[in-house]
């Protein structure tokens, strides 16, 4: 048997550390000098802070489709290049394309030319129809295995742009397994602006509006080749959404905007505007297209949407624009940091979202803390009733129990929850039952008349294997329940973990050295309990 | 100060049979419920859909909740959760919003212009099909894997066959894998795995691991018919109050066993019956404290701790009691049980011996296991059971 000194000692530098390991999360004010070796506060899961915590998925496909795209458009080019003549390069079924030459003629010329530039594309059919030779262009796995990854990436990375521009303070941004990206936000005041700007993809196209079309064509649904309609936003909360004849071909993207501010004034005043500037190849191009268009309607399109359509009153070589509307302040906002962070490669879609307001939050933690705080209370104070100064004895060990809980928690980083005060509050019910357990048997052994010292022997000695054996299984329930449980109710079997750890030290050992130094140093002839 | 008298002695062996009754009656009473309901009210964690906590500044009731939503959802489960003067209300729908538009945020203008401003928005939890389904999954793993653990630890532990109990692991998973490869859905695979799990317990002569895991079913099929019975939702921190509960059952359960094993080696002569009685009796004074404790810590919780752990302290709350009444009269009648149809199976001398042998579950073989049993310390007296 370790002397009791050395025993004292050991407790009495756990407690130490435990305290030290609390001090951040207690007090507010840092000492100089500690915190770098000092842990830091400890954790507080969304539940009890409020936040956002959200599961996204990237609809990668759609980024592949939108690759296949690309793709069209660049093979057209490479080819009016080469001067090979086509019928028709189109994108078909989910990503595929789909060529028709006109003759067989230029057919090897089209293979070697697809190998050189396009050598993730390969030919699967070739077949001689009455319009021409039809080839159907596959992309192959490793390809769009690429673009799903990329999109993935893209997509996080732009998140967490968007987040970081946002201002939020601790984020949490993490890829997961099939293209799922995990976001968790705490303390965000308004949740659902942080929402929209996550999911906004932020497609930005200028396409030049239709000329000569009347009303009736657009009624009808007749237009020009080349022309669609497109929505457009209403200019006022009032009016309804009007349709808008477009013509097809983007004349300018958003991938040349270096910079997107909200402004304030513009056409009515008070109404928030973006202004924005584009990169040296886009002011070009925006000269470009403005010199030539003088007297047309450029319409702003955005995710589809037309948010406006000034006419081109002259040539703008300074490469900067102005998207005016009726929004308010927090949109417009929003718009300029999605413009600013770039596109979505690809939409994104919430599989979860568990949104926590502050009130609730700060409510729980009260409601929590006073609960655990009242059962405390009771048992400590039914323990020195029933069990008189051995009780008192226990009720130290739960304290004790308590702070190193606490304490490991902040060591180790982990995240305390509502579900995890719940199980600190499990903790001390169950742990007076490891005290029990030993007095029971104690006061048995005296009962059978033996000494204080004899009894204390046995009671620990046989209530230790029963204590043991019985913790396990509540020790296996919380270590399936961390395996396989989610946010809170992981933090309820970390604490539930910790507290039957640390309640097997406290009970068992710290309580001994009491005992023993009572029996052997201060000679006591009679227990109290 | 004594709660229980040392020299307490009640019959709970002879009251077995009503308590028997008394639980089949529980929980059929609940199954039906369940079956008549159409199973358990599923949360949105388990069922997806959307569940939204709002608090209003001015007293209303769920029906005009309902009508003010009528644009937006079609099907909203309203309810009134907290006290009286939160005016707090649950509103739970099935729809989803999965492009991030929001369905909260209509709801909240809705009521803002139904009741006008100041309405809260507390919290929003909102599960499309892909997540619910990944959790209904992995609730239904942690289950699977918790019966495994457990029926492997106490074989190896109370009746020291770790290789059976090994056997017995063995054999559950392979079992599963092949009902997992004929596709049943995984309910059917809990199922399974218990039965199997229950069959081979008697098979390999496990009577120990057969009380406590018929105990454990016990406790959550009555936790499982009550939440019917008050049709209470079921969500994660409900399925995880079931299994720390089934941990917690579990617990009291050992520390009855564990006296009936230190009984069983200091005195032979004594009926079955009669000593697995003694050591509930003496174990009593322990169980209902803990029980009490415990019970105490989460009554303050299930008053005090707010909405949102409400249901997580309700299960915990059933359990806690079920947990004490199933050792006591689940548990140990099973061993009982057990030892009498061994007996009739082996209507020779042996049995007979084996009966004065005060309830060895192995007749004649194994004396070694005395042997190891027998504590340092525990010398003295022909301990008679307590009476």
């Amino acid at each position: 048997m370790k002397s009791i000194g050395i025993r004292a000692l050991l407790v009495s530098v756990l407690l130490v550390i435990g305290i030290f390991c609390l001090i951040p999360t207690f007090s507010s004010s840092p000492l100089p000098g500690l915190s770098n070796i000092l842990p830091e506060k400890i954790h507080l899961g969304l539940d009890l802070q409020g936040g956002i915590h959200l599961v996204l998925e990237v609809e990668a496909d759609k980024a592949v489709e939108n690759a296949a795209e690309t793709y069209v458009e660049q093979i057209k080019d490479a080819l009016r290049a080469k001067k090979i003549g086509f019928t028709k390069v189109v994108r078909t079924g989910a990503w595929d394309i789909e060529v028709i030459l006109p003759s067989g003629e230029q057919l090897n010329e089209f293979n070697d030319s697809i190998k050189s530039d396009f050598s993730w594309l390969k030919p699967a059919t070739t077949e001689t129809t009455p319009e021409g030779t039809r080839l159907l262009l596959t992309m192959d796995l490793k390809k769009t295995n690429d673009l799903r990854t990329m999109a993935v990436g893209q997509a996080l990375e732009t998140i967490r742009n968007r987040i970081d521009q946002f201002g939020v303070r601790e984020p949490d941004i993490r890829p997961e397994a099939g293209d799922r990206i995990l976001v968790e936000l705490p303390g965000i005041k308004d949740p659902q602006e942080a929402i929209n700007l996550i999911g906004k993809t932020a497609v930005l196209e200028f396409k030049l509006v239709a000329q000569n079309v009347t009303d009736q064509e657009i009624h009808d649904n007749k237009l020009p080749p080349g022309a669609k309609l497109y929505p457009m936003r209403p200019s006022d909360r009032n009016s309804s959404e009007t349709k808008v004849p477009l013509e097809e071909k983007t004349v300018l993207t958003g991938q040349y905007i270096t910079d997107a501010r909200v402004g304030i004034g513009g056409r009515s005043f008070g109404e928030a505007h973006i202004s924005l500037n584009f990169d040296p190849q886009g002011a070009k191009l925006f000269d470009h297209l403005t010199s030539e268009n003088v007297g047309r309607k450029l319409a702003i399109v955005l995710d589809g949407v037309v948010y406006s359509d000034p006419v081109i009153k002259e040539r703008i070589p300074n490469g900067t624009a102005v998207i005016e509307g009726s929004y308010t302040d927090e949109e417009a906002k929003v718009l300029a940091i999605a413009l600013r962070t770039g596109r979505l490669p690809a939409p994104v879609k919430i599989l979860e979202q568990r949104t926590v307001g502050p009130a609730l939050g700060a409510d729980s933690i009260k409601n929590g803390i006073m609960a655990s705080a009242i059962g405390g209370l009771g048992i400590i104070l039914f323990m020195v009733v029933y069990y008189r100064f051995s009780g008192a004895i226990a009720d130290m060990a739960l304290a004790m129990n308590i702070l190193f809980i606490l304490a490991a928690m902040a060591l180790v980083g982990a995240t305390l929850t509502l579900p995890g005060i719940a199980g600190i509050a499990l903790t001390i019910g169950i742990a007076v039952d490891a005290n029990v357990l030993i007095y029971e048997r104690i006061r048995e052994e005296l009962r059978l008349g033996k000494t204080p010292r004899a009894a204390v022997d046995t009671g620990y000695q046989r209530a230790t294997i029963t204590i043991m054996d019985a913790n396990v299984t509540s020790l296996i329930a919380a270590l399936v329940l961390y395996q396989f449980g989610t946010g809170p109710v992981k933090g309820f079997a970390v604490t539930l973990s910790v507290g039957l750890a640390a309640n097997m030290f406290t009970a068992i050992f710290v309580t001994r050295i009491i005992f023993d130094y009572l029996l052997t140093e201060r000679r006591l002839k009679e227990l109290s309990i | 100060m004594q709660l229980i008298r040392p020299d307490i002695n009640i019959n709970f062996v002879g009251m077995r049979y009503k308590a028997f009754m008394l639980s089949g009656a529980i929980i059929l009473f609940g199954l039906l419920t369940l079956f008549a309901r159409g199973g358990l009210k599923m949360g949105v964690d388990f069922a997806g859909g959307t569940l939204i906590q709002v608090k209003f500044n001015k007293p209303t009731n769920p029906d005009e909740i309902r009508n003010a939503l009528q644009g937006i959802v079609a099907h909203a489960v309203v309810q009134q959760i907290g006290s009286k003067n939160d005016n707090e209300y649950l509103v739970r729908t099935d729809a989803i919003h999965e492009e991030l538009g929001s369905l909260s945020n209509q709801v909240a203008e809705k009521l803002s212009s139904s009741y006008g401003p100041g309405q809260q928005v507390l919290r929003v939890e909102m599960v499309g099909p892909k997540v619910g389904h990944d959790l209904r999954q992995k609730a239904l793993y942690a289950i699977f894997y918790a019966l495994l653990l457990i029926a492997i630890y106490i074989s190896g532990r109370f009746e020291f066959k770790w290789t059976s109990s090994l056997i017995m692991g063995g054999v559950l998973i392979v079992g599963i894998y092949l009902l997992e490869a004929i596709g049943l859905s995984a309910v059917y695979l809990i199922g399974g795995a218990l039965f199997v799990t229950l069959v081979l317990c008697w098979f390999l002569k496990l009577p120990y691991a057969l009380g406590a895991l018929l105990s454990l079913v016990h406790d959550i099929l009555i936790t499982i018919g009550i939440f019917a019975l008050v049709n209470k939702e079921f969500s994660l921190e409900v399925f995880a109050a079931l299994l720390t509960l089934s941990g917690y059952s579990l617990n009291d359960t050992i520390i009855v066993y564990d006296r009936i094993r230190e009984n069983r080696n200091k005195d032979k002569k004594v009926k079955f019956s009669d000593m697995i009685n003694g050591a509930i009796n003496q174990t009593l004074s322990r169980t209902v404290l803990t029980s009490m404790t415990v019970f105490f810590v989460i009554l303050c919780l299930f008053l005090f701790g707010g909405t949102v752990i409400h249901d997580f302290s309700f299960a915990m709350l059933i359990g806690v009691v079920t947990g004490s009444y199933s050792s006591v009269f689940v548990a140990s009648p099973i061993l009982i049980a057990y030892e009498d149809l061994k007996k009739k199976k082996l209507p020779k001398p042996a049995a007979r011996r084996a009966v004065v042998q005060a309830g060895d579950a192995q007749p004649v073989r194994n004396p070694k296991k005395s042997k190891k049993k027998q504590p340092a310390g525990q010398g003295d007296a022909g301990k008679s059971v307590r009476g």
